[in-house]
Order: C-alpha cells, then structure tokens, then sequence
C-alpha cells in the first residue's frame, strides 16, 4: 500500500517538473517573440523615417514625394491593426518611386545623398530580416502553444496568442542589388 | 562588439564549417569586433589567438560516415564558463543540430543567438528521433541563416519556421590577384581543366571526369587536366587508357596561395560533383579568379551560378553531357571571355565585405535592445517546488 502511495507520488512529482519545464520553455519563447517585435518595430520605424527624410528633402520629383511622404507618414502613424497594410504601402511606395535607378542616382548625387541611400538600403533589407527572425518565434511558439499539455494545463495562462506579422517587404530591385553599385540588376 | 562564434567539427581538420569560420573571425575582428571561437582542438595543436580549444573531438560514426564531435559532461562544463567568461553581445553557433558542441551552447547560454545551418542533409532517422529533445535547445535561437536557398528549404522541411539566406563569403580580392603559373596555363594550342577536390571521396566527380575525358581528348588532343587534392592517384586514372594518363597531372595538396593561382591559370574549371553540397565556395572562387566554370546541375551549383548564367550546367553524372559541354568551351574562346567577364561581377554579392554586413546586420537585429549572452540557469527542483526562499 504505502510503496503504491510513493510510487504514485514519485510520478506526480515527475510530472510537475515536466510541466514547471514546459512552462519556462513557452516563457522564454514569448520573451523572444517580444524582444523580435521591438527589433521589427525598430527597423520599421527606422525605414519609415528615412522615407520621410527622402521626401521632404526636395531630391525627387514633386509627385514621387508627394507619394512617399503620404506612405512614410501612414506607416508612422497607423493604428496597430492597420499597421501590416500600411507598411506594405511603403513597401510599394518605395518600390515605385525606385523603380529605375536614375532616382537613386538623384538621391546620391544630392549633397549627403550617399549616406541617406545607404540608410535607406539597409533598412529596407533589415526588415525582412527581423520580420522572418519574429515570424520563426510565433511559429515555434504557436507549435507548442497547440500541444496537448499546454491547452490541458493552461500552461500559456493569459498571455494572448502570438500573431504573426504578414506583410509584403520586397525591396525595390535597385536597392536590394547585392552584387554593389554598377553591377546587374538581378 | 562581443561575439562568440562556436565551430561543430575540429579546427585541426580542413573543412568548408571551419574556413567558413576562421574567415568570419578575421573578417570581424579587421572590423574592429572582438570574436571568441570556440572549437573542439587537442591541446597542443598550435591556434589562432581567437580560438578557445574544447578539448578534443572524439571520432563516432554517425549520418553514414565519421563525425568527430564533442559531448558528455567535461564539453559541457567547458561551454558554460566559455560563455560564462566571454560576456557576448551575440553568439553564434554553426550547424545546431548536429550532436556537438553547438548543440552544446545552445543548450547551456541563453540571450541573443544566432545560428547558421550549413548542410542541407536528407532528413536522417535520428534527427525524427531527436526531435523532441532537439526542438527546446532550437527554440533559443533568435535568428537562423542558412548558407543558400537550397540549405533553407531543408531547414524549413525539417524543423519548420523560417531562415534568412546568407551565403558564405570569398574574399574575393584574394583570388582576383592571383599570380598565374606558366606551367599550369595551356601551351602550343592546349588548353588546361582545372578540378580541385577530394580524389578519393565519389561525391566530388572525379570518376564522371575521368570518365567523360577521352571524349575530350578525342576532340582537343592538346587538353591537360590539373587535379588538385588528396588521394590515391593511381587508382583515380585506373580507367583511364594508359596512353591517356599523363595527360592527367596530379598536383597533391595544394596551399590556399596555389589553389588561386591554379584558378587564374586554367582555361576551365570543372565542377562534376554529384551530390551533398549545400553551397559550393568552390565555384565562388573559381569565378572570383576569373575561370570560366562548367558544373554539375545540382541544386546549391544552379543556384550560385545564377541558374546557369554566370557558369554552364550539365546534367549531374552524365559523363556525355559533360564531355560535350567541355569540348564546346574549349573550341569558343569568346564564349568563355563572357562567361569569365559575367562570373566576375557575379561574384561580389559573395565577397566578405558584402557577407560580412549581412551577417552583422542579422547580429545587430537580435542585439536591439536584448540582454547580452549569459549561462542558462538551470532552476533547479526545490525552485521549481516554491522550496526556495529568495
């Protein structure tokens, strides 16, 4: 009798280990997924600024800025559940106004052009980049969040499930070129 | 910036993983950026200052051949004082999820990681068995790059989520300022083929070369083949007709400062290997030296060389196809003018200076505003219990 009773307490101390470790784990990986969203919020904001920089720098044609200045401002400005439409605006706002690489040239060969293109190339890189590194970390969260010992034991407690970011970040072709100035478009 | 780069596989042992590595380190370090590596190294074999050595690697058969790889308790202890001591801003582990030292860290730091996945292996029995204990040690890594298109698709296959695609990086430079040696460069209307690689490992294609090159010299008698590698040489021209063999010039292991100036020298260098290679640095330096590349169709080859646009194809062990294709260079010295012209622009998208801001770049993302690495604290069962009192 006792050494069923100890039997039965040795098992539901084991489990209550496993589920304290599985709790931790699902904890660490929401701490991932916040610290990815700032890292994506970051890149974003910083895109968004330097389109805005470009389009009140008198550089580009009164109707590119015009375009840009609106898209930058949006995204800047947009409530959390427009965000993914207005960041994919900007995207395409940018794409349009580099479409050819003649406007790109105009923003280089203005004075300090050369280091807002850099900017605007590297941000314009960096955010499909964060973007994918937050998506991995909803994804691997969202897996664990639909086991079994996670929804039984409410594991997760009132943390909201993760949401992933899905919007369209294609750089425009000019920008994203990696093969430096003056080679192929690709 | 601090950052902490750990190597799977021996740093005495040449590998693709570990020049990866080394070049990453240098590259980094020539920017400014304190790197630590840790690799499994026996004691006495002389290191780079940057390397830490994990104590040796212990050879054990595993996915179909033999690893040499660190694990048990010793390898463990010596991680977490590793990541204990170094204090990074980031870590960054290479090949994660093989069972090594890589796996190791992941398991003991926690804070910003970020891990490269080099090969692009068939999914293997023990990795479905792994699994479960594989994914939480996988689930701390912040950020996944993987070496080509190719590798990613098997990350994604295999483990689910997602991965930036980074490719390895050549410098570039290095290769471009080579030296051409006369005796390595045709003479009297012959021209050189140029293979570097392995003699004795098949997946690297000697055999299908040696295969399709009587069918070469049949149509360019003139025609000298280079091998640069390790291995038996008489047995790769084995099948090769007797009066044919000293066309065939066996170079040995060569240094890296050779290796470019055989690259520079060769009129075409050929590529037939037929199959587990995830990237192709090979092909990078070959262009990055401005040779004119004729390569098997495999996935990673397609992809570096532009889907066939910066370097020919062919159809993977077909000895004919390869012939014919090779005969075709030879005899169109203005097809292999564009193909060495084109093949030099394509390669900058490959050069450390351009890799190297990537790989910072995806550095940088996982450092905004995160703590630095630190040892995993394990809680321990009377924390677990509410037992302990703070």
């Amino acid at each position: 009798m006792t050494t069923t009773i100890v039997w039965i307490a040795a098992a539901l101390l084991l489990v209550a280990v496993y589920l304290s470790w599985t709790a931790g784990r699902l904890d660490r990986l929401h701490a991932r997924i916040d610290a990815a969203r700032a890292a994506l919020d970051a890149q974003l904001l910083r895109r968004a600024s330097v389109a805005q920089e470009l389009a009140t720098a008198g550089v580009l044609d009164p109707a590119a800025s015009i375009v840009l200045y609106q898209a930058a401002h949006d995204a800047r400005q947009a409530e959390e559940e427009q965000r993914e439409v207005a960041e994919s605006e900007l995207s395409q706002a940018l794409r349009a106004v580099f479409a050819e690489s003649a406007q790109l040239e105009a923003v280089r060969a203005a004075p300090g052009g050369e280091a807002t293109a850099e900017e605007l190339a590297a941000a314009v890189r960096r955010v499909p980049m964060a973007r994918r590194f937050h998506n991995d970390a909803v994804r691997a969260a969202r897996a664990l969040r639909r086991h079994r010992k996670v929804r039984w034991f409410r594991l997760a407690g009132h943390a909201p499930f993760p949401l992933a970011f899905e919007m369209d970040d294609e750089p425009p072709a000019v920008l994203a070129d990696r093969a430096g100035p003056g080679g192929e478009g690709h | 910036m601090r950052i902490g780069i750990v190597c799977p596989y021996s740093w005495d042992v040449p590998g693709g993983v570990q020049f990866h590595i080394r070049d990453l380190a240098q590259h980094l370090t020539g920017l400014g950026h304190e790197v630590s590596v840790l690799a499994p190294a026996e004691e006495e074999t002389p290191l780079p200052p940057y390397v830490v050595p994990a104590g040796r690697a212990v050879p054990v058969p595993y996915n179909g051949s033999v690893a040499r790889l660190n694990f048990g308790f010793l390898s463990a202890a010596r991680v977490r004082r590793w990541v204990h001591e170094g204090a990074f801003d980031v870590l960054h582990i290479h090949e994660p999820a093989t069972p090594s030292l890589s796996l190791l860290a992941c398991w003991a730091a926690q804070g910003p990681i970020v891990a490269t996945f080099h090969t692009s292996n068939p999914r293997s029995r023990a990795m479905i068995a792994a699994y479960p204990i594989l994914q939480p040690a996988l689930e701390k890594i912040s950020a996944r790059i993987a070496v080509s298109e190719y590798a990613r698709r098997t990350l994604v296959e295999h483990l689910g989520g997602d991965a930036v695609v980074i490719p390895n990086g050549v410098d570039v430079g290095f290769f471009a300022a080579a030296e051409p040696k006369a005796e390595w460069q045709g003479r009297d209307g012959g021209n050189t083929i140029g293979f570097i690689g392995r003699i004795d490992e098949p997946r690297k294609g000697l055999p299908v070369l040696m295969r399709a090159l009587p069918h070469i010299l049949a149509e360019r008698p003139g025609t000298r083949l280079l091998v640069a590698g390790r291995g038996d040489e008489e047995e790769a021209v084995a099948g090769l007709p007797r009066e044919l063999r000293d066309r065939v010039e066996f170079l040995g292991m060569v240094s890296d400062e050779d290796k470019a100036r055989l690259l520079r020298s060769v009129d075409l260098y050929i590529a037939p290997n037929t199959g587990g290679e995830s990237f192709g640095i090979i092909l990078v330096e070959a262009m990055s030296a401005g040779a004119p590349v004729l390569a098997s169709d495999l996935d990673a080859f397609a992809q570096v060389l532009d889907g066939g646009e910066a370097g020919e194809l062919y159809a993977n062990e077909d000895a004919g196809a390869l012939a014919a294709a090779a005969v075709r260079l030879l005899g169109d010295p203005e097809r292999r003018a564009a193909l060495r012209e084109r093949g030099s622009r394509h390669v900058r998208r490959f050069d450390w200076s351009t890799v190297g801001a990537d790989v910072l770049a995806v550095y940088e993302t996982v450092t905004d505003g995160a703590a630095s690495v630190a040892p995993d604290e394990r809680v321990g069962l009377r924390a677990r219990l509410g037992l302990v009192r703070d």
